[in-house]
């Protein structure tokens, strides 16, 4: 079937800020579907709030709305751009809903807009618990026995027929939210209270506990002719139980015969099938260990995470290929893109093995329960690919920049066995390396079996890698035995670690012996059909087949690696965008990358793409086969930055800023004397490694001071110490792991935080805007609501700022990018620290000033000057709109995670609200970040004595506003002093009513809560924040925050919002 | 042990020895399956073949000898990237490695399966050898493997004497439905085992007859048969249309089968034969070329064959595409099709090859790839009931 010619303007809805459970995998699914139906020249019009995404680039889609993602605000974008059709199914499951809603309130039809793609009714079907379950009865696909309930009694007498345990699954949340496994009717109360709550429609399934089973998936897609395929399987080593994006997946199934294979595969196509489904869709199935039967988990009716894995596995671009099937297409109309030659109607087969492993936040969160469930963790994952399992899995260990580099990289020699075995049930992030100790002593595998569930062949793999490392431990090292550790993919730094031997005698025997990486290539079709696409893994068992090019200018772009806490999406734009340059420039480019979720790792985005982990050894592998005339490591985060020492002794020449300057800027003493030399001041302090050195400096300078690792993101390990207590708190946690670098211990100023972002060509700066923080100093940049333009200072302080940029930069010989932050304390501005390299705002100031910074960065590291490209240097003029750039949090997902904002940064995403007035844009910042208030009306202040009396200030606002204040007695008693009526509640463990109780109700709108400075040791406090985040009550721990958003309220105006097409600025 | 591949060419691959310590000449091919390797080994139509498995990772589930598609493996040499040291699928009876050495197939593992895929692809199928003797000389090998034909292998795969397969009388007899199955721990335990799952939700082949020509057929077309309800009695390849039509069944299928389909000289006269009566006929396969050859169309040999799981072939009557599974080195050249006798049914969407022909005028379809699945997608299945459906039609006339 042809392309529908009635489909000519589109609106695609994407996914708003990442979250855990939704996250960069949308933007590449999205990104791929805009350029697809641009390419049929379908006029695009992209709403998402996501600054940080490329799927918002202007040159992605024709128009462009950063706009909160809410029905309302749908409707008006409808109304002004009249689009014929919107595809809803690109955007997560908040652009699932959405559409949804759109469709449901019979929006859709009156404004003549089709849903294209899968159908209103088929996503009912797919997600409506009790429809899903009539319909595979009707086609006797088993699902577990469950039922779905509105309130906990029904859930007790449910599960007293079916009998404990049970899994909860709420309708319609994300990442599992909500979900677990209820052992007894305590546990089943708790977590089902919680998950009505949670969920969008109060409906939580009830269901059979599976728990051990295989949990399988398959990726399937149909067009509206019927024809199905699925484009891969995926088995999960961690049985069910396990959120699949917690897991660890393998690709394709290893332990299924044939007959499980199709078994499930038949299943995954009548499924489809009968939900009429055209595009992408994901079936998730439990499968028994011992027996042919299985349970239909669940569908996911739209693309995914797993799809995007999924897509990166094969090279199959599902996304790509869903939104041409939405427009009408025939799976045998799409050419296979990758191959160039057949069509995307067959199925992938691999000749390769992949392996995802989950980014886990526990080292953000330390306090959080390390616990893996069926409600997702992960902030993001790794995927590697090699021609064997146990190599895939030594990759993606050391793809996760967490430390960890084989399976000893955790130590559990100290239990004993009865202990290790305790650990075991445990089920966690560290499983693997328990079990990997317990192969070790000897420990069968039927117990091992016994305890985890873990299908014996995996238990068998571990074993093999385990006996690798006894062997090169007891073992002379021959030629054959280092062979042997590298087909399994053994680094280089382990083996030498193992063997007693050094790094670089290692590599001499490699590099002596022949013993070197080869690429092989990803093809879709295992060789079967010539492939154009230069899409790389590597291996040590095969001959080479990356093709050996020559052109003028090759560049190597090094990718950001897995998404974290602190290093987002954000870098991934960068790394496209520069990709993206240099090709324009008439580079050849190359990218190494090991992010499945990401736009990088597409195989159209770079002429040349390298699967691999990040670490110097499998670097220096690329650069062998590719040797590269230069590497650009500023747009890749720390994660590439780390790399630059490396890449000079394999004699690539860093382009842009040289790494003694990106060391200048780190290492204290070299940035103190630039400092000096350029006149700007800073906050005194001194560099420690000890804690006697840190209470030493801490005691010279005067409490408060901040503490902090050299060399991070995201303010990791970052914290304000009041007293010598503390101290040797914080620097316990830093020394934790071995640090190569000082300890930065500073004098804590308060002040007014502002950032820019410049672009310097070694004489001149450019500098799109100044940003300036709502939160004080104190809350780390990426975690404080950020306005551009400044809006609080004086001309006086914007003036010095770009002074103070211009001499940095200078001083720093910077050439490309450079990020610095500011305090101001009146007039007086200081530096807090300067990082000549991309950050975390770069999308977001490109997007609202419209100056494209990474391409100019990148034009200036070609040799472009500032002035050649057409921009007078300096800080450019205001825009005429305000951007506020609004942090975003995923603290429901992780159980026990400290929610208060501090130096150390904690959001995952952020959203934009843009518009005319500050007050406006404010508005839909808060909006976009889910903050729709008011509600009830009624709020709870709970401060810290210091905090009191800007407590009052607020509290009279909000009072003025019609809110009903609780107030702990202190608070209380401080508020109605000073004529602000507040009630008293009891604090938790005083009689009822509680502030528990009351959050408990679900009649509170807002808390404020400031804990005690420095780490909280209040238990009270604590409790109260995690349930408040738990039971969605939006609770903050920043007074500037409290008082930005009673501004919000205070100026909220019912009538439409002014819409603001990006693409236009 | 230390084992070579040597190809036509002069290239060498050089692994490890695994199954039966014999050396092998034969024609070597690859196939795509990422599951389904024992289906892969038993399935007669490898007769004469050396197998080279793409997918790395082999023998990860073992042996389940009721995925067994004939009674023993036929190909004569086993190539693949790994084979798993050990293996773990709760219907394993033993290891790959112990059945390749008990049914004296030698093979050699450890190779790049890629690099020979690509050459193979790139040069065509060809000759080669597996040794374990490290002094071989090239000059003797190449002359030796060029002189290598696969033969008439359709003898010696076929049954030797004919056999009847009862119909089921109800669904249970089938095993669970697929999706149905109920687990019980306490059998397991008890050693038993489960019957694979059952696809049909019918019986509608209940009373009907049908004779199945043994060309090198895999168990599952007679079992697809049978699950069905219909009466299946299997005929050693050599048996004269005449027996087979005296027998009066309501339909004759013809298999799939190894080997260059011009080689089946006399089994194409009886084939004739059979297409002359006006009995029904469905064929699969060597099956489906024979009858090309029998009524005057001509086949051809690929350059590399289909082998595997992923081959999308379209219904030219609805445009439907389905996911087939796949196993030939020949093909019926449609540029030599005489539309009185035959048009195409079916095409391969990747390369626009022959995948299927409608017979003029007769009761007589025939497909160039496998319904019967085992292994790959069960996406075709429904041409076994179009198949009884013709017969229905014809019992009704």
């Amino acid at each position: 079937m042809p392309k529908n010619p009635n489909v000519k303007k589109v609106m695609v809805i994407g996914s708003g800020p990442i979250v855990i459970g939704q996250a960069a995998e949308f933007d590449y699914a999205g990104t791929q579907a805009c350029r697809s139906l641009k390419e049929e020249g379908i006029e695009v019009v992209l709403v998402n709030s996501n600054p940080a995404t490329i799927m918002t680039d202007r040159d992605i889609a024709d128009k462009v709305y950063i706009e909160p993602l809410t029905v309302k605000v749908l409707e008006q974008i409808i109304e002004k751009e009249k689009p014929d059709s919107i595809l809803p199914t690109l955007g997560g499951q908040a652009g699932l809903n959405l559409g949804m809603e759109l469709e449901e309130s019979g929006f859709l039809a009156s404004h003549n807009v089709k849903l294209l793609g899968t159908t209103a009714a088929t996503i009912k079907k797919a997600e409506d618990r009790q429809e899903f379950k009539d319909t595979m009865e009707k086609i006797g696909e088993p699902c577990a026995a469950s039922l779905v309930v509105e309130n906990v009694d029904d859930g007790v007498a449910f599960t007293n027929t079916i009998g404990y345990p049970v899994v909860l699954r709420p309708a319609y949340t994300l990442g599992g939210s909500g979900g677990g496994i209820a052992h007894n009717q305590a546990e089943l109360e708790e977590i089902l209270e919680n998950g009505l709550r949670l969920s969008r429609v109060g409906q939580v399934l009830v269901e059979r506990c599976i728990a051990g089973w295989k949990e399988i998936e398959y990726e399937v897609m149909r067009d509206s002719a019927g024809n199905c395929i699925t484009v891969c399987n995926m088995e999960n080593i961690d049985p069910v139980g396990v959120h699949t994006g917690d897991s660890i997946v393998v690709a394709p199934s290893q332990t299924l015969s044939d007959k499980e294979y199709q078994m499930l595969r038949t299943s995954a196509l009548n499924i489809i099938s009968e939900l009429n489904i055209t595009g992408g869709c994901n079936v998730q199935f439990a499968l028994h260990p011992t027996s042919f039967e299985y349970c239909v988990i669940e569908v996911n009716p739209r693309v995914s995470r797993s799809s995007a894995l999924a897509s990166k596995a094969t090279g199959y671009p599902i996304a790509k290929v869903a939104a041409k099937i939405a427009l009408g297409y025939t799976l045998d109309e799409i050419k296979n893109a990758i191959t160039g030659k057949t069509y995307a109607s067959f199925e992938p087969t691999l000749d390769y093995c992949v392996v995802k492993m989950p980014r886990l936040p526990f080292d953000k969160f330390i306090t959080a329960k390390r616990m893996l469930t069926t409600q997702m963790k992960a902030t993001g994952e790794v995927m590697s690919i090699c021609t064997n399992f146990e190599g895939a899995l030594m990759k993606a260990i050391r793809s996760l920049e967490q430390h960890v580099d084989c399976l000893r990289s955790y130590d559990f020699t100290e239990l004993d066995d009865k202990a290790l075995l305790k650990r075991m049930e445990k089920v966690d992030d560290q499983r693997i390396y328990v079990i990997a100790e317990a192969l070790r002593r000897g420990i069968d595998y039927d117990t091992i079996y016994d305890k985890t569930k873990i299908d014996k062949w995996f238990i068998d793999k571990l074993a093999i890698i385990v006996e690798m490392e006894h062997r090169l431990e007891s073992e002379e090292l021959t030629v054959e035995l280092l062979k042997e550790a590298k087909r399994i993919e053994f680094p280089d730094n382990v083996i030498a670690r193992l063997s007693g031997k050094s790094d670089g005698e290692i590599k001499d025997m490699r590099y002596k012996n022949n013993i070197v990486a080869a690429f092989k290539m990803v093809d879709t079709c295992a060789a079967e059909f010539e492939a154009s696409t230069p899409y790389y893994y590597s291996c040590f068992d095969g001959e080479n087949e990356a093709v050996e090019t020559n052109p003028p200018k090759k560049v190597l772009v090094l990718g950001s690696g897995p998404i974290r806490i602190g290093q987002g999406i954000e870098f991934d734009y960068c790394s496209v965008h520069a990709t993206w340059a240099f090709a324009k420039a008439g580079y050849e480019t190359i990218i190494i990358n090991n992010n499945p979720e990401t736009v990088s790792t597409d195989f159209d985005i770079a002429d040349k793409l390298y699967f691999e982990p990040l670490t110097p050894e499998d670097v220096e592998n690329v650069v062998n086969i590719e040797k590269p005339d230069g590497a650009v490591v500023q747009f890749g985060g720390q994660t590439a930055i780390k790399l630059t020492e490396s890449l000079m002794k394999m004699g690539v020449p860093i382009l842009g800023t040289k790494a003694e300057d990106v060391d200048a800027a780190e290492d204290r003493e070299l940035f103190d004397k630039i400092l000096e030399e350029t006149k700007i001041p800073r906050a005194a302090g001194g560099t420690v490694y000890t804690a006697e050195e840190a209470k030493e400096v801490a005691n010279r300078l005067g409490y408060p001071v901040l503490v902090r690792p050299s060399y991070v993101l995201g303010g990791q390990g970052m914290q304000i110490a009041i007293s010598d207590e503390e101290i040797e708190e914080f620097m316990a946690i830093i020394n934790r792991i071995a640090q190569d670098h000082p300890i930065l211990v500073d004098k804590y100023l308060q002040g007014k935080e502002l950032e820019v972002d410049a672009v310097c060509d070694g004489t001149d700066i450019l500098i799109p805007g100044i940003m300036e923080h709502i939160e004080r100093t104190g809350v780390h940049s990426g975690d404080s609501i950020s306005v551009y333009p400044a809006h609080t200072i004086s001309v006086k302080v914007k003036e010095t700022i770009a002074e103070y940029t211009r001499r940095l930069a200078k001083a720093l010989h910077v050439k490309g990018l450079i990020n610095i932050q500011f305090i101001a304390v009146g007039d007086e501005v200081f530096v807090i620290e300067v990082n000549p390299r991309s950050s975390r705002t770069v999308p977001y100031i490109s997007k609202v000033t419209g100056i494209p910074i990474v391409d100019l960065a990148t034009e200036v590291i070609i040799g472009k000057t500032i002035r050649e490209l057409g921009y007078e240097p300096g800080l450019q003029k205001e825009a005429g709109y305000v951007a506020i750039k609004m942090p975003v949090f995923s603290f429901e997902k992780i159980r026990g995670a400290e929610i208060s904002l501090g130096p150390e940064m904690k959001s995952t995403g952020e959203c934009l609200g843009i518009a005319k007035t500050f007050n406006e844009a404010l508005y839909k910042a808060f909006l976009g970040a889910g903050i729709d208030l008011p509600k009830h009306k009624q709020m709870i202040i709970t401060v810290k004595d210091a905090d009191k009396g800007e407590a009052i200030e607020i509290g009279r606002r909000f009072e003025k506003l019609g809110y009903t204040i609780y107030a702990t007695r202190s608070t209380a008693k401080a508020l109605n002093d000073a004529g602000v009526k507040a009630r008293k509640v009891n604090k938790i463990h005083q009689e009822s009513p509680t502030v528990m109780d009351l959050i408990l109700g679900h009649k509170i709108d807002l808390v404020i809560d400031t804990p005690t400075q420095g780490r909280d040791k209040s238990r009270d406090g604590f409790l109260i924040r995690r349930t408040s985040i738990e039971t969605g009550v939006n609770c903050l721990t920043a007074l500037d925050t409290a008082k930005a958003l009673a501004t919000s309220l205070e100026n909220k105006n019912d009538s439409a919002l002014t819409l603001v097409n990006i693409a236009e600025l | 042990m230390r084992a070579f591949l040597i190809l036509e060419d002069g290239t060498v691959f050089e692994g490890t020895h695994i199954g039966a310590d014999r050396e092998v000449v034969s024609e070597i091919v690859f196939n795509t399956s990422m599951a389904g390797y024992l289906e892969v080994l038993t399935d007669p139509s490898y007769a004469g073949q050396a197998v080279c498995m793409t997918y790395p990772l082999i023998g990860n589930y073992g042996i389940c000898r009721d995925d067994m598609e004939s009674a023993k493996p036929w190909c004569d040499g086993f190539i693949v990237r790994e084979l798993s040291r050990n293996y773990s699928n709760f219907r394993a009876d033993y290891s790959i490695q112990q059945f390749l050495v008990e049914n004296d197939v030698a093979g050699i593992a450890g190779i790049d399966t890629r690099a020979l895929t690509k050459i193979l692809r790139e040069k065509g199928t060809m000759n080669g050898m597996i040794t374990t003797n490290e002094n071989y000389s090239l000059d003797e090998v190449i002359p030796k493997l060029k002189a290598y034909t696969t033969g008439k292998v359709v003898e010696k795969v076929t049954c030797k004497e004919k056999y009847q397969l009862k119909g089921s009388k109800s669904l249970d007899e089938n095993g669970a439905l697929s999706g149905s199955a109920k687990f019980s721990e306490t059998d397991y335990k008890a050693g038993k085992r489960e019957m694979k799952p059952s696809l049909v939700k019918t019986l509608n082949g209940v009373g009907k007859k049908v004779a199945l020509l043994d060309l090198g057929t895999k168990d599952n077309i007679a079992y697809s048969l049978k699950i069905r309800g219909c009466d299946v009695t299997v005929y050693p390849a050599v048996t004269s249309a005449e027996e087979i039509i005296a027998d009066a069944p309501d339909g004759i299928m013809l298999s799939n089968g190894p080997g260059d389909p011009k080689e089946c000289t006399s089994i194409i006269k009886e084939i004739k034969k059979l297409y002359d009566s006006d009995i029904p006929i469905f064929a699969i396969c060597l099956g489906h070329q024979l009858m090309a050859l029998a009524t005057g169309a001509d086949t051809y040999k690929m350059k590399y064959g289909h082998r595997g799981g992923n081959h999308p072939v379209k219904d030219l009557a609805t445009g439907r595409v389905y996911i087939s599974s796949q196993n030939h080195g020949y093909v019926v050249d449609m540029d030599k099709l005489d539309p009185k006798v035959a048009t195409p049914a079916f095409i391969n969407v990747n390369d626009g090859t022959n995948e299927g022909l409608n017979y003029t005028g007769k009761n007589i379809f025939t497909v160039q790839f496998h319904p019967e699945a085992c292994c790959g997608p069960q996406d075709s299945g429904y041409l076994f009931d179009r198949f009884i459906e013709m017969m229905e039609v014809r019992g009704n006339a």
